[in-house]
């Protein structure tokens, strides 16, 4: 054996390069492999190997980098490391959440890869023992004038809204973006939320030598096998297609099933430790629950039921079939365990049980075909390379001609841009009023917010992020995105307290790619201190890349925010007429770099908007302030599109006009439309007005009334005068 | 909010009842329970008879997945006959969205309910038109008024043959319609191309009620209505017809 290894530069004939190519493990790796175990894997174990040290399940590219997050803070509960992220909202309560990619599959199967990326998210919170309460999703599409993009668009969206509806959770948020750069690669990224008794959290951990391990739910059969190493973990190419095979289908009645299973059981106090099978099936759940634990685990594939004949213990290992769930029992509660399931229609298999020697050893009936200790699997290497800043943020920007048209009509562009265009014909394909907690739902407030029952208090939800920014500036895309994110929990009436985070990005092993990753975690990482938002879990996507061009960065954030009294809720729509209009925060030395609307214009230009994180801070907290003494009527941040899209929306949201007056000395173009941050439209009534302007003054914020809330028009005298009507026109999206 | 409710013996007592995937049953017994101090209990889809009760409710969700079609498993559930018996002896039984599927598809009441016309999942306010008061159902609301209610569904679009559908409007059986805000019938206010716009219909013992919106989602006012309410204080009102007395809604 030692000869063997010392011969290792000169002995690839061992294995050939096809083999490595099918677990997508590299040939230094499988050198690495080898040293550990101080022998040949077999093929069981080298499949296992494979799925765990994926970049999907073993983070080998992103985990020195992910260190920098901050991750703890009063409120945290669980922070990254567990299935998904808790957070303590007070009252014996706790929020769990998490965000998750489902990015390859959907490229190659839009439905039900959105769909199962929904119900893969939905068990992470689960089996934490929380119970689902809502779903948000973050999407990236090619152009919408491209007929792949409607199809994979609405193969995508059909795929939630078949999953979640099903389910009785709520789909409350959402964002979609639209830009050449995802065509071939668009992003599915789906975040889940519950609600849990803080006191009874359920661990992933296989504990109690003896104690068994139960296989729940759906029969395991050949799909999704090598979808975590095969498919997730590498660039798309022109075969990809040929990858569907891998891609999963999902049962969102089973999975319906085994939520309510699962918190049965949870309930009757026999769980010791749970995992649900997502990446890697039973190979990851296994090898998670064993390390966590630290045991070990043995499993015999043969007691596991099976949706097909022949399969051998390698595919059983790797099949990636949804809706199954690892229980980790005492052998004494077998029976009530069984009882609970049969009620709800599921057969449960007794696979294995929880051994002392940390090895997770696997067998076929007698046999076994696998035996490697759990630390060997779960520890993938990892890798921290040399980044390189991308040659393009260093070119000059070229000069834009002026825009041809006058202000009026280029708001009308603006609100058409696919980017800004109202998602109502998205949102409304999806449950957002089942469980009657949805306070506010998508598209009437920065943030949904949704009552905790019998508290009298709420939480806001948001997902958000900026991959124009990021490509043009990783570093304050980064930090925007986690601030953008905070701002509109903000705009609905709660305090950030936590955020989740996927971080979607193309192949690591290119050094400029390389620094996006490390540069917007800095960013992220920076912005999180400051606003009081712990990263509590996250996902991390690479290999977005399709034909050798990679996808914007793209990270996105979900943000959680709390209303301990849930009446503070603030809508983003103008209330009633005569109310004044205040900007709180300001855009000076700002242009138009980054914005919708060069991009509107076929322009990716920077730079990207500036961010002072103090400045945020404090704007965030005026805003607060000012809603929590009862004086704004309605709050929406000045984001894409700038002030004018962030004016046009309170106007149509709230079905009345604004008139106001330009700015003297003032561009109105780049007035119009720069996206300085930091800023937030407000609406008050005119006697708050003065009220509203010292709070900004003992803050330090700059803020200015832009005018009042009055009429059927959009005025700012000089500039521009459009008809409510015809702008709502404009904002409809096209075809969806 | 709560529904003032006078002796024990008036008290309207409600069965919720929870087939695999049924999805609206917790909302459902929220509102009867907290909102409405209503007794109420889960019966669930495998029992084979019904509990004391006076009022069935088969809440809104995915029965049986609805992979064939929605409601159409559900119906051979053990507690399907029992419900039959139930409503045979005049019980009162209300199915709301995939409950409304699931009476159709057993016979309990006429038609079926289609797919959308846009084929899409439609989740949206939406008002309604109270056809008739003559229902336990809706008796506290004035024909003509209009009812502001979320709907949430897949296959919403009401359908019977024409000899069925003027039996039905006969006996005056249509109890809901999709209507504009002024209660007019635009079709453009028909979300999923219901034939004459019907949205909830009786049987004609008149105590079998279905209807597509979810009065359980709108029966606090932090959800943005308490239309809903009006369907489940007549259900009250129904019962204190025997022993009147009054019945107001005061905030908690």
């Amino acid at each position: 054996m030692t000869e063997l290894i010392a011969n290792e530069m000169t002995s690839d004939t061992l294995i050939d390069d096809a083999t490595l190519s099918e677990i997508a493990v590299t040939r230094d790796e499988f050198w690495m492999i080898v040293k550990r175990l101080g022998r040949l894997p077999n093929d069981v174990e080298l499949g296992m190997f494979g799925a765990m040290w994926s970049e999907h399940c073993g983070y080998k590219n992103s985990r020195p980098l992910l260190r920098n997050f901050p991750t703890t803070g009063p409120r945290v509960i669980q922070g990254p490391g567990e299935n998904a992220g808790v957070v303590d909202v007070g009252d014996g309560l706790a929020i769990v959440m998490k965000v998750e990619s489902h990015n390859h599959p959907s490229a190659v199967e839009p439905f039900q890869g959105a769909a199962t990326g929904v119900g893969g998210i939905i068990r992470d919170i689960f089996t934490m023992g929380a119970r689902p309460i809502a779903i948000l999703d973050s999407l990236r599409f090619g152009e919408l004038s491209e007929g792949r993009t409607r199809y994979l668009f609405d193969g995508v969206v059909a795929g939630i809204a078949h999953y979640g509806n099903s389910l009785g959770v709520p789909t409350v948020g959402g964002e979609v973006a639209f830009a050449a750069a995802y065509a071939e690669n668009p992003l599915v990224n789906a975040m889940a939320v519950g609600v849990i008794d803080a006191r009874k959290l359920v661990s992933a951990r296989a504990t109690g030598v003896g104690n068994l391990l139960v296989l729940v739910g759906a029969d395991t059969g050949r799909d999704g096998i090598h979808g975590c190493s095969g498919l997730a973990s590498r660039e798309l190419s022109e075969t990809s297609e040929d990858q569907r095979p891998t891609v999963q289908v999902g049962n969102p009645f089973l999975e319906k099933l085994l939520i309510e299973a699962c918190l049965e059981l949870h309930q009757s106090g026999v769980i010791v430790g749970m995992q649900d099978l997502g990446a890697a099936g039973i190979t990851s759940a296994v090898v998670e629950a064993a390390s966590k634990g630290e045991s070990g685990v043995e499993i015999d594939v043969q007691k596991v039921s099976r949706r097909a004949v022949g399969m051998t213990a390698y595919d059983v290992m790797l099949s990636e079939s949804q809706e199954r769930m690892l229980v980790v029992v005492k052998p004494e509660s077998v029976a009530s365990v069984q009882a609970i399931f049969d009620r709800w229609s599921l057969h449960a298999d007794v696979i294995g049980r929880v051994t002392a020697d940390g090895v997770v050893r696997v067998r076929d009936g007698e046999t076994v075909v696998a035996e490697v200790p759990a630390w060997m699997l779960a520890e993938a290497p990892t890798y921290r390379r040399e980044g390189k800043r991308p040659g393009w943020l260093d070119e000059p920007m070229p000069t834009i001609p002026p825009d041809p048209d006058r202000p009026g009509a280029v708001l009308h562009r603006v609100l058409r841009f696919p980017d800004i265009a109202n998602k109502r014909a998205v949102f409304r394909r999806y449950d957002w009023s089942v469980q009657t907690n949805t306070l506010l739902g998508p598209g009437q407030s920065d943030a949904a917010v949704l009552r905790l029952k019998g508290t009298g208090k709420a939480i806001a939800l948001t997902i958000d992020g900026n991959g124009r920014y990021c490509y043009l500036d990783p570093y304050r895309g980064g930090a925007i995105a986690v601030a953008e994110a905070a701002r509109n929990v903000v705009c609905s009436g709660a305090e950030p307290i936590a955020a989740t985070d996927c971080l979607n990005f193309g192949n690591p092993e290119k050094p400029e790619v390389y620094y996006q990753l490390e540069e917007a975690i800095r960013g992220m990482s920076d912005a999180c201190r400051a606003l009081g938002t712990p990263i509590v879990s996250g996902n991390v996507s690479l290999y977005n890349e399709s034909n050798g061009r990679a996808i914007y960065p793209t990270p996105i954030v979900g943000t959680l925010g709390l209303l301990e009294d849930a009446r503070w809720r603030t809508t983003a729509g103008f209330q009633s007429a005569g109310d004044r209009v205040v900007l709180l925060g300001s855009d000076e030395g700002d242009g138009l770099g980054g914005s919708a609307y060069l991009a509107e214009r076929g322009y990716l230009v920077g730079p990207a908007p500036r961010l002072d994180l103090n400045r945020e801070r404090a704007v965030q907290q005026l805003c607060l302030a000012a809603i929590r003494n009862g004086l704004i009527r309605s709050a929406h941040d000045v984001a894409d599109g700038g002030i004018a899209t962030a004016l046009a929306e309170s106007c149509l949201l709230g079905g009345i006009g604004f008139v106001g007056t330009a700015p003297a000395g003032e561009d109105p173009y780049r007035w119009l439309f720069n996206e300085a941050q930091s800023r937030i439209v407000v609406s008050v009534r005119s006697s708050d007005v003065a009220a509203v302007l010292d709070l900004a003054r003992e803050a330090g914020v700059p803020a200015r009334e832009l005018g009042v809330v009055e009429g059927e028009r959009l005025t700012l005298d000089g500039w521009l005068s459009e008809n409510l009507a015809d702008l709502a026109d404009s904002w409809a999206l096209d075809g969806a | 909010m709560t529904v003032q409710s006078g002796g024990g013996a008036s008290l309207l007592r409600f069965g919720v009842i929870v087939f695999p995937g049924t999805n609206c049953d917790a909302d459902t017994y929220h509102v009867l329970d907290r909102v409405l101090n209503a007794p109420v209990e889960y019966v669930w889809h495998a029992a084979t008879q019904i509990p004391a009760v006076d009022c069935l409710v088969l809440p809104g969700g995915f029965s049986y997945g609805d992979y064939l079609r929605a409601g159409a498993i559900a119906r051979f559930s053990p507690i399907m006959q029992a419900v039959s018996r139930f409503a045979a002896d005049g019980g009162l039984v209300l199915g709301i969205c995939n409950g409304f599927q699931v009476l159709c598809e057993a016979g309990l009441l006429p038609g079926a309910l289609l797919p959308n016309d846009c084929l899409q999942f439609r989740c949206q306010w939406q008002d309604f038109r109270v056809e008739s008061s003559d229902t336990p159902f809706t008796l506290t609301a004035q024909p003509g008024q209009v009812l502001h209610m979320p709907i949430a569904h897949g296959e919403g679009r009401y359908y019977a043959d024409p000899a069925v559908l003027r039996q039905l409007k006969d006996r005056d059986g249509v109890i809901l319609r999709y209507c504009a805000p002024d209660g007019s019938l635009d079709p453009s206010a028909n979300p999923n191309g219901s034939l004459e716009a019907i949205a909830g219909i009786c049987n004609e013992g008149r105590n079998v009620f279905g209807l597509m919106p979810h009065p359980e989602r709108c029966s606090e006012l932090e959800l943005g209505g308490i239309d809903g309410l009006t369907i489940f204080r007549s259900l009250i009102e129904y019962r204190r017809n025997v022993e009147p007395s009054l019945v107001g809604v005061k905030r908690d």
